[in-house]
């Protein structure tokens, strides 16, 4: 019998520990970094800083609203638009495709996930926002107008337009998870549904998507994860005016634009120090947003088997 | 009541493979028959295209008659769906809906065809449930637990109830103990004794006993062929083909 030493056992074990801290003491970091940049800020304007609309570097008076608002909003948005179409691209590339179809509309997807931001954003200002100025815009004040979200001047820029390019870019997040979690429904829960005379809606209805919908929302909160942060993109199309407008057609700002807008030329302390503070709410507002969907989650699951297993 | 079923000359393949060749079978309205082979002969593949369910597997393709009842399954206007409807279907494994409660999964068929009446509801899948011999175990949980919660012998009697709550006039079970415990297997048995009263049942068994055990009538099937339908006494003792003689007696399978 072989009896080898456990040296190779405990550093292993002490390696793992390591691995697993380490992202708590990198979360702490971040964490400490920015409140302690910020204290200037936090000092000064204390919690109405969170509240505030005005953001007047000249006068030195900031506050984060509008850009909490902007984040949020333009995250709600792109999920409104691309929910859909994520879960509808996985529920055809798992159970309506064609095989050979399969392969490469699944590839694509991936391969618009790994596409640079900068790049959409160009696509955006040139394509996009035109089509959005000259056509749908103009359309969509003539007949959704009364809902109050579709008024003023149609720049095609805007809370709109940044909403868009968040969709196309959280699409391929949504959808390639989403595939993965509708190919672990097992074939016998389909065979469940199509064997009491279900057509197929109804059999991805109750078979499938029934089955499916934790990791959905699972799926759908990595998208939004990945709305809230993106900075390059929606900075280009966005409008950058720290302003709360009811019409999603009106500019707006994010926080993580801001930040990458304003950081070189922040002079002065307190402006530097209030930047910092709109990166402390960005990762608030991330934690409390993932903190509620995990919520969902655990709402939606309560008392049923989270994942169904395959066979 | 159950109907009978009359197979004529009935073939399938999955892709370039043929499963099925030259099936006939004439199967006797409220009674038990069994399907046995060994494994790969075509018995799953011979049940799954009475209900159509064969052609839901990709590169599938199926030739032939099939009549339940008044019921021109492969006809032109019969669409699956509705042919599904009226013949349950239990399969190897139990697949209760886990995101579904006992009650719901039950009231899963109905609903598929707009039952919306609740007390009607409640009384079928009372009455599914008592048929399955379910009821007294599960009726204080209905819509509390999952029908994932349930053993596995009882998810099978769960899978049972939703396919009767349908009242189909065809039951086919494809090896609907086999993954069961001895005693939840007797169960299923006794289950299967009572329901052939009002359906027709076809069974699918890798088990000969079991054949011997519920069946009037048994088809012995070998590589895609059928070999031997007759009463279940005579396959047993009497065989008139040296296959089938060979297959109960141990010789192979």
């Amino acid at each position: 019998m072989r009896t080898g030493s456990r040296l190779p056992d405990e550093t292993f074990r002490y390696a793992m520990i390591a691995c697993g801290l380490s992202v708590a003491v990198v979360l702490g970091l971040i964490l400490y970094e920015l409140v302690v940049n910020s204290s200037l800020s936090l000092h000064q304007f204390g919690w109405r800083f969170f509240i505030s609309q005005t953001w007047d570097p000249v006068k030195d008076q900031f506050g984060a609203l509008p850009f909490i608002y902007g984040t949020i909003v333009s995250s709600i948005v792109a999920l409104v638009l691309a929910v859909p179409l994520g879960v509808g691209v996985a529920l055809f590339i798992t159970e309506m495709c064609p095989q050979r179809l399969r392969g490469i509309l699944s590839f694509s997807t991936e391969l618009l996930a790994a596409i640079p931001s900068v790049i959409y954003g160009l696509w955006a200002i040139f394509v996009l926002v035109p089509i959005l100025r000259l056509y749908i815009e103009p359309g969509l004040m003539r007949y959704f107008g009364w809902t109050g979200l579709f008024e003023g001047p149609p720049y095609g820029i805007g809370m709109l337009a940044a909403g868009i390019v968040l969709a196309i870019m959280v699409v391929p997040i949504i959808s390639s998870l989403t595939r993965e979690v509708l190919s672990a429904v097992p074939r016998n829960q389909r065979e469940a549904a199509l064997a009491l005379g279900s057509t197929r809606w109804e059999m991805i209805r109750i078979g499938v998507l029934r089955n499916a919908r934790a990791g959905i929302l699972g799926a759908v909160i990595l998208g939004l994860g990945r709305a809230l942060g993106e900075t390059m993109a929606v900075t280009m199309v966005i409008g950058n005016r720290p302003e709360i407008a009811k019409s999603l057609l009106a500019p707006g700002y994010t926080m993580a634009s801001v930040i990458a807008n304003e950081f070189t030329e922040a002079t002065g302390r307190l402006y530097l120090s209030a930047l910092v503070e709109i990166g402390l709410a960005l990762f608030l507002v991330t934690i409390v947003v993932n903190a509620l969907a995990r919520l969902l989650v655990w709402s939606v699951t309560r008392g049923l088997p989270a994942r169904v297993h395959a066979q | 009541m159950g109907v009978g079923i009359e197979v004529e000359s009935l073939n399938a393949w999955f892709g370039a493979t043929q499963a099925l060749q030259d099936i006939g079978m004439r199967i006797a309205p409220n009674h038990a028959t069994a399907i046995i082979g060994p494994s790969g002969c075509g018995k799953s593949t011979f049940v799954r295209c009475l209900n159509r369910m064969h052609e839901t597997l990709p590169e599938t393709r199926v030739t032939g008659k099939v009549r339940i009842g008044e019921m021109e399954v492969y006809g032109d206007g019969t669409p699956a769906v509705l042919v599904r409807r009226q013949v349950g279907m239990v399969f190897q494994k139990p697949n209760p809906f886990p995101a579904m409660s006992i009650y719901d999964n039950v009231a899963a068929g109905l609903k598929l065809n707009g039952f919306r009446d609740r007390r009607k509801l409640d009384e079928i899948v009372e009455r599914s449930l008592r048929m399955a011999a379910l009821w007294d175990e599960v009726k204080d949980a209905l819509k509390k637990k999952s029908g994932a919660s349930l053993s596995g012998g009882q998810q099978q009697r769960l899978c049972i109830a939703r396919a009767l709550a349908v009242e189909p006039n065809v039951l086919l079970m494809d090896e609907p103990a086999s993954a069961l415990d001895p005693i939840s297997t007797g169960k299923i048995e006794d289950l299967i004794f009572q329901l052939k009263e009002n359906y027709t049942i076809v069974i699918v068994t890798h088990n000969m006993q079991q054949a011997a055990r519920v069946a009037e009538f048994t088809g012995f099937f070998l590589l895609g062929r059928l070999i031997e339908f007759a009463k279940t006494e005579k396959i047993f003792t009497n065989p008139s083909d040296k296959r089938t003689e060979d297959y109960i007696t141990g010789r192979f399978g």
